[in-house]
């Protein structure tokens, strides 16, 4: 039986027909068209699937359709919904933090979320942060990077 | 190249006109590859004369210009480096290029993005191609301004007169209404270094920008009308036969349908987590192969089976070598079975229009991938058409592409649009995993700590990068390999074989100098006999600064590698605890003689990447099984590098702007196993002589201290 389901996703409050166990990854990819969260292994192992939930960097393939209801999702495609690139974004590009690209939303979610939770984080409380997000490309160097600067830039505002 | 890869089918070409006509207006630039003699062993021509083009160019009717390529884009950059040339040579920014590349139907064909071949093959004719586009839009307007070429020049996309720069006309003027098909037949007059504007220079990922905002689209996020996805009834044991079928089960799945043909059971549903549920209620019973060997057992199982060697090098006489050599050491290293590990899995999307499939697929070789798909469906090359679209990661695993006929098949049979998205879990029982290798080695110096012997046994690894570049008098280089040794899949990893190798020659290096009581730096000066690793090993010890005082427990390891015409020197620094055998990478130096840098930025990215990529099998990656039972299944027991044990990471390149581009794709990686053995032994004494260099397996080392 499906059941219905409405909750905010980057803002907007959104409803839809779910089986409740499915993963929240296969609700915003499969049914809301939202494919920059990417599937990697299923089993919260990598962090591709990263998004905030309730302001809290969140595994979306580790957790059900039928908990989200009431929520607060932000995916990578709500960090520019404004047409402006977050500072995050801006500072992935300006260190050129990415090669294939595949993990880079859920890099940049898990560290919205960190920096969420502590906005004067220092390189080696970013390192342990960030430690659970798989790059096999190798960009790890110039993901800190990228998370620092945008963390100056962020608490200059 | 190793045995069993490179050896490509060769192409059937469609109609060149056809393809031609489907273009538009513009001055579209043909290469034809004929006197430029290109090397086909590389699989970039076609072997039809006539059809013969391989890179071209169409500057379009609003001044942009379209790039055809047939190489992908994977993460290692070329989607910008292939654009910078081109905008070197057309005179346009790089800004303006679009890049149409892997489609089968657009692009002219390609063997495979693999083997660091891009920047030195693909990049000669598209250099060409820009030159003579720039002739021809030269051309165009001397005629329209009735003055000579050598009157004119170009910037940004358009041609000034040079003494009256008012008096100019934009490319996007100049193709206005036209269509021209030029063919290029002789190499134009190229720029020489000293004349770059843009090659040489540091560009950002043109990509980057689609990647950090989640628009870039890979296979799984194309979603078609009417789209099933389907997930794969899969065996415990690689390489089963389905024997029976029990899909009683699927009756609790409403709209779950069965997909069948021969050892291949599907389930297909409008909703993946469905099928994928339906598909585990199938039973199948399977009929395994006999177990070869596990992941202790394959290297005696190797040997012990690979009894006939082909000498690959020889030099001087081995006898004389041995009894000649004052010190004389022997050893065996072993390599266990990796995977790539790219965080995005094996994946297609396609779908059937009458009788023709149009496919997405996460593929290094789409033209390859068209035709093993046509094959398996008995289908006209032509009425199969790989589109454009980005990998995320490959590192050769995505050379091979079962999962593209697998999903053909099941859209056929089944008849909606179908996605197929390997879980994890298959990616691990089906990657075409580097082999295991074992690798026996011999060497001797002299008196005067000069090499005199060296005996190089390579089972499963192949021959690349292992030509001599230490001067041995008494040498030999054997290698023993068979086709269908391996109990699982194996194929190309990120320099096939290499990573191996190198590992074997530099940890056997680093025991022979010690052994003669030389340092290991000293050492490989006095034995190298190429010039240009000579100058690698400088520019890295230099900037490393070999001679600094070690902090307690720190150690200093190098490694020097040959990969695709690239001289790799990498000095790393490791920290260990002697109690519990943990070993911290503290930082790493890398040189580089990769010729010319096309993309200094982008060379640094690979090399970073590379050597980032290379700590995982060096410190932690292996793969588990016993027979085709693959006990690895997922990220949480294939430990690749992590952001902890990421050290800075330093890059240098020798200075070489006018010689020719070389491999950045895979070089730096195959030194790092040796560089980080080498910097363990220094540390704590610990030989260890296998991959990965485990704590467990230092501390077994110590006790032999």
């Amino acid at each position: 039986m499906k059941q219905t389901i409405s909750f905010k996703l980057n803002g907007k409050p959104v409803t839809v027909q779910v089986n409740g166990d499915e993963s929240v990854l296969t609700v915003l990819r499969t049914n809301l068209d939202h494919t920059g969260t990417k599937y990697g292994c299923g089993l919260g192992e990598c962090g591709s699937c990263t998004v905030i939930m309730d302001k809290e960097a969140v595994r979306s393939c580790m957790i059900t359709a039928e908990d989200l209801a009431g929520k607060e999702i932000t995916t990578i495609e709500g960090l520019s919904a404004g047409g402006t690139l977050h500072p995050l974004q801006k500072a992935f590009i300006a260190h050129d933090a990415l090669q294939c690209g595949f993990c880079t939303p859920g890099m940049i979610m898990n560290a919205y979320g960190l920096l969420l939770k502590s906005p004067n984080v220092n390189r080696q409380e970013i390192i342990k942060g960030m430690d659970a997000n798989l790059c096999r490309c190798g960009s790890y160097n110039r993901i800190v990077d990228a998370i620092e600067t945008a963390a100056k830039e962020l608490n200059k505002k | 190249m190793d045995p069993f890869f490179g050896q490509t089918e060769k192409p059937v070409m469609y109609d060149r006109r056809k393809f031609l006509k489907n273009l538009g207006g513009g001055i579209v630039v043909v290469f034809c590859i004929g006197d430029l003699a290109m090397p086909e062993l590389y699989g970039q021509s076609s072997p039809t004369e006539d059809l013969n083009f391989n890179a071209y160019l169409r500057v379009k009717e609003n001044g942009r210009v379209d790039c055809y390529t047939g190489k992908i884009e994977m993460g290692q950059g070329v989607i910008t480096s292939l654009a910078m040339v081109l905008a070197e040579e057309l005179g346009v920014s790089v800004y303006d290029i679009d890049m149409v590349m892997g489609d089968t139907e657009l692009c002219p064909y390609d063997a495979g993005t693999w083997g660091s071949l891009t920047t030195r093959f693909a990049d000669p004719p598209l250099r060409a191609a820009a030159a003579e586009a720039r002739e021809v839009l030269l051309g165009l307007a001397a005629e329209r301004f009735g003055i000579p070429k050598d009157q004119l020049e170009v910037k940004e996309g358009t041609i000034y007169v040079k003494d009256n720069p008012a008096k100019k006309i934009s490319y996007a003027e100049l193709t206005k209404g036209q269509k021209i098909v030029k063919s290029l037949e002789q190499k134009p007059e190229i720029k020489k270094a000293r004349d770059f504007k843009i090659v040489g220079k540091s560009f950002i990922s043109l990509d980057a920008e689609a990647k950090v905002t989640g628009k870039a689209k890979y296979t799984g996020d194309i979603k078609l009308p009417g789209m099933v996805y389907a997930s794969i009834v899969r065996p415990q044991v690689y390489g089963s036969k389905k024997l029976k079928v029990d899909a009683s089960g699927l009756k609790n799945f409403e709209g779950a349908r069965l997909i069948e043909k021969g050892d291949l059971v599907a389930v297909v549903h409008t909703d993946p987590e469905i099928a994928a549920k339906a598909a585990k209620s199938i039973r199948v019973s399977w009929e395994a192969p006999p177990a070869k060997a596990n992941n202790e057992t394959v290297f005696k199982y190797l040997e012990d089976n690979l009894k006939e060697g082909k000498v690959f090098e020889e030099g001087g006489d081995l006898k004389t070598g041995r009894e000649t050599s004052k010190t004389l050491k022997e050893a065996s290293y072993h390599d266990g079975y990796k995977a790539h590990a790219s965080i995005e899995t094996h994946g297609a999307t396609c779908y059937f229009e009458g009788d023709k499939l149009t496919m997405w697929a996460s593929s290094q070789t789409p033209f390859g991938t068209r035709e093993a798909v046509a094959k398996a469906l008995e289908m006209p090359l032509e009425k199969v058409h790989l589109k454009q679209i980005f990998l995320g990661g490959g590192f050769g695993g995505k050379i091979y592409n079962d999962q593209a006929v697998e999903a053909a098949t099941i859209a056929k049979l089944c008849g909606n649009p179908v996605q197929l998205i390997w879980s994890r879990n298959e990616e691990f029982l089906y990657d075409k995993f580097r082999p295991a290798a074992v690798v026996k080695s011999a060497a001797g110096v002299d008196g005067n700590g000069k090499l005199n012997l060296w005996e190089f046994d390579i089972y499963c690894a192949g021959t690349r990068g292992t030509n001599l570049f230490y001067d041995v008098p008494n040498n030999r280089t054997r290698m023993f390999d068979q086709k269908g040794i391996h109990p699982l899949g194996t194929g190309a990893w990120r320099a096939p074989g290499n990573n191996t190798t190198t590992f074997a020659r530099e940890s056997h290096i680093d025991v022979i100098a010690h052994a003669a009581g030389i340092d290991p730096l000293t050492f490989r000066l006095n034995n190298l006999k190429n010039e240009r690793m000579v100058a690698a090993l400088k520019l890295a010890a230099n900037t490393f600064g070999w001679e600094k005082t070690k902090k307690a427990g720190h150690g200093y390891g190098i490694a020097l590698g040959e990969d695709a015409g690239t001289m790799v020197a990498l000095i790393a620094e490791v920290s260990v605890d002697k109690k519990t055998g943990k070993i911290q990478p503290v930082r790493m130096v890398c040189a580089q003689d990769m010729g010319q840098v096309v993309n200094p930025l982008g060379a640094v990215l690979q090399t970073e990447g590379g050597l980032t990529m290379g700590l995982g099998y060096a410190l932690s990656e292996e793969v588990e099984f016993e027979g085709g039972d693959v006990k690895t299944s997922n990220f949480n027991n294939y430990e690749i590098t992590r952001f902890s044990n990421t050290p800075p990471i330093v890059c240098v390149f020798v200075d070489k702007m006018d010689a020719k581009p070389e491999g950045g794709g895979e070089p730096a990686i195959v030194c790092v196993g040796g560089a980080i053995a080498n910097a363990v032994f220094d540390a704590c004494g610990a030989r260890v002589n296998r991959m990965p260099v485990s704590p467990e397996r230092i501390l077994e080392a110590l006790k032999k201290v």
